[in-house]
């Protein structure tokens, strides 16, 4: 730790975080605040790129053109959340193309969650309801994040998160109303995304080494179980009102505690998907590097015709 | 050729969001040029109606102040409190001031 007393910078800096204020780009910070904000940043960007897959391998496949229109619009938008946050992380000095880099080389991560395959269109309903309903109670406490950029990110991310989670509860509620089968469906996928999605929390706050320094920084506001045990307690009443049930023998309503109990994901699992050998980790990266290694004659010949362009602009002035 | 797997540079985004209101820093995007520029802002921060005109502009195009200089920077503004309507005694019974 440096010595505040004698670091007027780390003075500056703890004043600042101490009074609840932003820290802003050009602020003096912490080598190790700059390290954990462009990992989490850059791993939620990732996320937000990555998590356009599962949901777009549906497009083709809606079935109505109203759902597709839905569905094309949502997944747009988490291009867009992509880009907000990769916008944030470049404010703290790193390229876009070493974090486009860093995503399909491994180096960096990002949510466990988007390496479950969508196995049917119920899934994209459920990930609306359960994956961006875990998301918004992650990322509702980020809007008040120490770093400026990323809490602004936040904010529009989460204004339209909203519309996310409501499309896929109202898509399983159509569903509901359907057929035996399309009910059955329904449940299927529930069963499939609830663990993954508890799992989105991180591990448990014991388990979590970075979680105290982080909050001290004020990068996090709620700890780990925290925000999963809040999630919980919002997703109950909502299964009850759609009719489906959580594959969770010891969840149940603990009137001491004023919460529900519940069982805990495998965390064996868990570290297994993170490590890389979860169902589709492979076939995400390997999309994402084509996706980018065939994008790139579009960037360059971008970059040409702007060259040329800038060039004719500067000899007709010169000519003038 | 590293020259063409140079990145499209930095722009930084503005948005009125609607009549009357000044343009705001939303944040920032690449673009290979001005007009790519512009409908990638477009596509990326307004989705929803957020604006009703954009600016772009390059960010190694705008100067900065130092916020290790913000003493001096902004000292001027300090130590003149006669700037404030609030320095001027006026009695309560003279109305509309």
């Amino acid at each position: 730790m440096t010595d505040t007393a004698t670091d007027p910078l780390q003075a500056g800096f703890d004043t600042t975080i101490g009074h609840g204020d932003r820290i802003e780009p050009r602020d003096w910070m912490p080598d190790g605040y700059r390290r954990t904000l462009v990992r989490q940043i850059a791993q939620h960007a990732h996320s937000e790129i990555i998590g356009m897959q599962p949901e777009g391998a549906w497009i083709g496949r809606a079935p109505s053109l109203r759902r597709k229109a839905i569905l094309l619009a949502k997944v747009q938008d988490e291009a867009g959340h992509g880009l907000y946050l990769y916008s944030a992380c470049e404010t703290l000095g790193v390229s876009r193309g070493e974090l486009t880099e860093k995503l399909i080389s491994g180096a960096q991560k990002y949510s466990s969650i988007f390496n479950y395959p969508t196995l049917s269109y119920a899934d994209v309903g459920t990930i609306g309801w359960l994956v961006d309903g875990a998301a918004i109670c992650n990322q509702v406490p980020l809007c008040r994040t120490s770093f400026g950029p990323y809490g602004r990110a936040m904010i529009r991310i989460c204004k339209e998160e909203s519309f996310h989670q409501r499309q896929g509860y109202e898509l399983l509620m159509t569903m509901m109303r359907g057929t035996e089968a399309q009910r059955a469906m329904v449940q299927e996928s529930v069963n499939r995304f609830w663990w993954p999605a508890l799992m989105m929390f991180g591990p448990p706050d014991d388990e979590s080494p970075n979680s105290a320094q982080s909050m001290a920084w004020g990068i996090k506001r709620n700890s780990n179980d925290d925000l999963r045990q809040r999630f919980v307690d919002m997703s109950v009443p909502q299964a009850q009102a759609l009719g489906v049930t959580f594959p969770d023998p010891e969840l149940r309503w603990n009137a001491e505690r004023g919460h529900h109990d519940f069982g805990q994901p495998d965390w064996d699992e868990f570290m297994q998907v993170v490590k890389g050998n979860g169902p589709c980790n492979t076939q995400r990266i390997a999309h994402r590097r084509k996706a980018h290694e065939e994008g790139a004659w579009v960037r360059e010949a971008a970059t040409a015709y702007a060259a040329k362009q800038a060039a004719a602009a500067h000899g007709q002035e010169g000519a003038a | 050729m590293s020259e063409v797997r140079a990145e499209w540079p930095l722009y930084e985004v503005f948005v009125r969001g609607k009549r009357g209101l000044n343009h705001v820093h939303v944040g920032s995007l690449h673009a290979a040029d001005d007009d790519m520029a512009l409908r990638h802002a477009r596509d990326v921060y307004t989705r929803r109606n957020e604006g009703v005109s954009i600016w772009v502009v390059q960010s190694k195009d705008i100067a900065a102040s130092s916020p290790d200089e913000k003493d001096p920077m902004f000292a001027p503004s300090n130590d003149k409190v006669y700037r404030h309507p609030t320095f001027y005694e006026i009695p309560d019974n003279v109305p509309h001031m």
